[in-house]
């Protein structure tokens, strides 16, 4: 890096850091067996909460430059956030994490390949529902023409990360153009008054999981509920957000508010635990602009997650019964430490006739997938799902759960890598209640 | 700076892979859990066993290059801090348990495993490591022999010290010791386990220790009482003691304390008392109610508003576990605390807490107290800012105050943290000018050449007190 480039992000980690959260961090340690990273680094302080922060601090304190090093510690935070709830001092390390990462995307020259990542993936892609749908039905030709079956003879992917060449196998079947274009917008309550609820319905999870939303609609609809999907909604930005473009998340977020306002719901349903927590932290992301903080506010208080609203609708009463299986659950890190919570679905999943539930060792550690980090970071990525995979073998399930698109593609990497597709199977909650439901009626 | 010829040495010893010099690596490593201490080592070296920490020893002592050791940098007295640079030495490959002695009831083991994990382990057998220091979820062993740490059931239970057998240790020199071992009884020569525990890093690397451990307490009840006033909770934690009950936990917590713990835990704590106290014992079933039935009465003769018993193990155990949250929580009303831990006799509990209460008034200072009030063991904290340095100058004379209070009592300065950098300059006032100089001696005895752990405990130099302010 030369000198004038590091003299740039210096500046940036003082004007966006916020310093009085740093000085909150009082070094305890106390976070440090939380850390997946820190854990796997064999205790690697420059790898853990209490150590990014310290060098946040140094860079802004100017005791050290921003180099390669320190980019390094961020770039292999999972930003999991599991360091937050076991902080007694209450640091919000997920929003220090962002300003660091701020500061070195607004001036770091980045390398071809993770300009590609950014510049692409995050900022033509994910932006726009329209340009989801147009790729997701390029994977879907990819997959349904032959293509796939040739790239994957051709040892193309070979010059790729292991992850993606995993990746490959175990995305679903896409769902076709016409299908996701015509997916409603709106369904009335099936009685003649229901509670409204808006649904945000994503862009992973409205196109290549487009099945998981349907059936949320339908669980929603079974619930009682009138739901709202609003047109013109667009990615919550929670990818860009935390790789640190976030004037660009900001520029999603003021879209997504507008959007909702106009529905009227009582709340905003999610079913993707990652969206869900950077929505509810729209009103930090626009703390400091004066004609959208309050209504962020307003936003971020009817954000719910589909199994909060479920177990508040009392759904669990319903008969719900499967095949008798052994079902364990894994957490999603944003859904579990950004919403807090995950109650739900083992209340949930234990309501359900059949199941026998085992909660598997650190259901609540992440898994690895962390949105783009299993692409970028595929090694230690790897590691992380290796020990999770172990402590899914050791409950016996066949059958995992999970709550956010990350975590199921990452959970069924984990079960493609240990060959075990046959025996054990890697699910959506909602797609598993839908299956309970219509099973038992 | 270390010159390449002793880099290219180091790495030859531990591997490429077990030395980091990354700017971040040294930021990294360059602080422990004390407020305003830091200071950047050269290089940050983690030996993966004993051989290799001799040798790194004996080419540090022959350059004359400082070695700190450091486990998980939970210290609170700056002792882990590289004041005077040189190598950090990380433990983190000595994680093993090596033998848990069910004949014997001991445990092997090597500096770099975490306690709370030895606690574990030793209990799924039946057996009980008393020693729990507040960090005991990330502090590692060596490190609390190190520093001696005590915890909440050092009241009845003792101190680390109480359970260090025997210990294999690098001297300054880089030969390798061992004393004592699996024995009661042992008095072949000077007692150089007792002098290695607390030492502090200054005399030699721990690589490995014996610890005693004994059986497992049939059962355990927990209790809160809860006062309108301060001095009440403090009398009653000696009318206990006097009434020749010792509980196995006796804690005592202020107000804005129980706030901040409560804020953080969410167990329903009490808020709107002045002080709590957070009362265990263990033992047989019989004693044990008999025991808490006791303490109950004393409570209420001392005017407790209300007292309560856990009804399960859960409840009990979350009340504990917010105990040990207690430091760190109270950092959420103020960008900076200071904690000392001052220590007084027993008697003097319910005195030295009237002390720090008007201490701190008349300072304009905000001080909560909480500790292990049962054995004397205050944790006085003070919320402050440490930009503000008026303020800090007032916390500064408020410390030396209470440290002057609590050797008037007949106390001490430092209970269970060590002296490090932090209480340095206050260690003349506990063992006075000729045991500093018995002390000192000691020091160069075995490490001639000041290269254990610099800076900390005492100054050879006429300098008063080296810190870097960050």
């Amino acid at each position: 890096m030369k000198p004038k480039e590091k003299n740039d992000i210096a500046n940036a980690f003082k004007e966006n850091m916020d310093y009085n959260e740093l000085l909150n961090c009082t070094r305890c340690g106390f976070c440090l067996s939380s850390c997946p990273t820190y854990i796997e680094t064999n205790m690697d302080e420059t790898h853990s909460p209490r150590g990014r922060i310290a060098l946040m601090k140094a860079v802004v304190d100017g005791v050290i430059e921003p180099d390669m090093d320190v980019k390094h510690s961020l770039d292999l935070c999972l930003g999991c956030r599991a360091c937050e709830p076991v902080c007694p001092s209450g640091v919000q390390y997920g929003h220090l994490l962002e300003q660091a990462r701020e500061s070195f995307y607004q001036h770091k020259k980045t390398s071809l390949s993770e300009k590609f990542t950014h510049r692409f993936i995050l900022n033509s892609i994910f932006p726009k529902q329209e340009r989801m749908i147009k790729s997701t039905s390029l994977l879907g030709f990819y997959q349904r023409s032959g293509l796939q079956k040739l790239t994957r003879n051709s040892g193309i992917l070979d010059f790729f990360p292991e992850t993606m060449k995993t990746m490959d196998k175990v995305l679903p079947k896409v769902p076709s153009r016409n299908e996701m274009k015509n997916r409603p917008n709106y369904l009335p309550p099936p009685q003649h008054s229901g509670m409204r609820v808006a649904f945000f319905s994503g862009c992973l999870m409205d196109t290549i999981f487009l099945e998981t939303n349907n059936a949320t609609l339908k669980l929603l609809q079974y619930a009682g509920c009138e739901v709202v999907i609003p047109q013109g909604q667009n990615c919550c930005g929670a990818l860009h957000g935390h790789s640190g473009e976030l004037e660009k998340a900001k520029e999603m977020a003021r879209n997504n508010i507008l959007t909702f306002e106009n529905t009227k719901a009582e709340y905003i349903v999610t079913n993707a635990g990652g969206c869900g927590a950077f929505l509810l932290d729209y009103h930090y992301l626009l703390r400091d602009d004066p004609l959208w903080s309050k209504r962020a506010e307003e936003f971020s208080m009817k954000i719910i997650d589909i199994s909060s609203i479920l177990m508040k609708l009392d759904f669990s009463s319903n008969m719900l019964k499967l095949d008798e299986q052994i079902v364990t659950y894994q957490d999603s890190c944003h859904l579990r430490n950004g919403q807090k919570t995950y109650l739900e679905h083992r209340q949930l999943l234990t309501s359900i006739q059949g199941v026998k539930y085992v909660e598997m060792k650190d259901a609540d550690k992440c898994c690895g997938s962390a949105g783009i980090y299993n692409l970028l970071e595929s090694e230690m990525s790897l590691k992380i799902l290796d020990d999770k995979m172990r402590h899914v073998r050791n409950t016996n399930a066949t059958t995992i759960v999970t709550a956010n698109p990350g975590c199921l593609l990452q959970l069924l990497m984990g079960i493609e890598r240990e060959g075990l597709s046959h025996t054990i199977r890697a699910v959506h909650i909602v797609d598993l209640l839908l299956e309970a439901l219509e099973n038992n009626n | 700076m270390l010159t390449e010829s002793i880099q290219n040495e180091l790495i030859e010893i531990v591997g490429v892979k077990n030395i980091q010099v990354s700017n971040s690596s040294l930021l990294a490593y360059s602080y422990d859990a004390t407020p305003g201490f830091q200071s950047l080592p050269d290089a940050v070296v983690s030996p993966r066993n004993t051989e290799e920490v001799a040798r790194i020893v004996k080419l540090c002592n022959h350059h004359r290059i400082p070695i700190t050791p450091r486990g998980s940098g939970t210290n609170l007295s700056a002792g882990t801090t590289p004041l005077h640079g040189g190598i950090v030495l990380l433990m983190k490959h000595f994680n093993r348990i090596l033998e848990i002695d069910e004949e014997n009831l001991t445990v092997r083991t090597q500096p770099g495993v975490i306690t709370e994990s030895l606690i574990k382990s030793v209990e799924e057998k039946g057996l009980f490591y008393p020693p729990d220091p507040s960090s005991m979820k990330v502090s590692q062993i060596g490190g609390n022999i190190n520093e001696n740490s005590g915890g909440l059931r050092g009241l009845k239970y003792g101190v680390t010290r109480d359970y260090v057998m025997g210990l294999e240790v690098v001297l300054a020199n880089g030969e390798i010791i061992r004393t004592g071992g699996k024995l009661a009884k042992d008095v072949a020569g000077y007692d150089l386990t007792s002098l290695i525990v607390g030492s502090e890093g200054t005399l030699g690397i721990v690589t490995e220790a014996t610890l005693k451990l004994i059986p497992m307490p049939e059962t355990k009840k927990t209790m809160l009482a809860l006062y309108n006033k301060m001095e009440d909770a403090a009398h009653t934690v000696s009318s206990i003691i006097s009434n020749r009950i010792i509980p196995a936990t006796l804690e005592l917590l202020d107000q804005p304390t129980l706030k901040a713990v409560e804020d953080f835990a969410k167990i329903g704590l009490p808020t709107n008392v002045q002080a709590v106290l957070l009362i265990e014992q263990d033992g047989t079933s019989t004693n044990v109610q008999n025991d808490i039935g006791r303490i109950e009465a004393i409570c209420r003769d001392h005017h407790a508003r209300e007292v309560t018993i856990a009804q399960t193990k859960e409840e009990a155990e979350a009340l504990t576990a917010a105990r040990r949250l207690a430091l760190t929580a109270l950092a959420r009303l103020k960008p900076t605390t200071i904690l000392e831990d001052a220590t007084v006799p027993r008697s003097e509990i319910a005195n030295m807490v009237m002390a720090i209460q008007s201490i701190a008034k008349r300072n304009r200072l905000t001080i909560c107290t909480f500790g292990h009030a049962g054995d004397g063991n205050l944790h006085p904290t003070c919320l402050t800012d440490i930009r503000d340095t008026d303020e800090m100058s007032r916390v500064e004379k408020a410390f030396e105050e209470i440290f002057h209070k609590a050797i008037e009592l007949g106390g001490t300065i430092t209970g269970e943290h060590g002296v490090g950098a932090m209480k340095l300059p206050y260690l003349n006032l506990k063992v006075g000018s000729a045991g500093i100089e018995a002390m000192k001696a000691i020091k160069r005895a075995i490490d001639p050449n000041l290269i254990m752990n610099p800076g900390k405990m005492f100054v050879f130099l006429e300098r008063q007190r080296l810190v870097v302010q960050k």
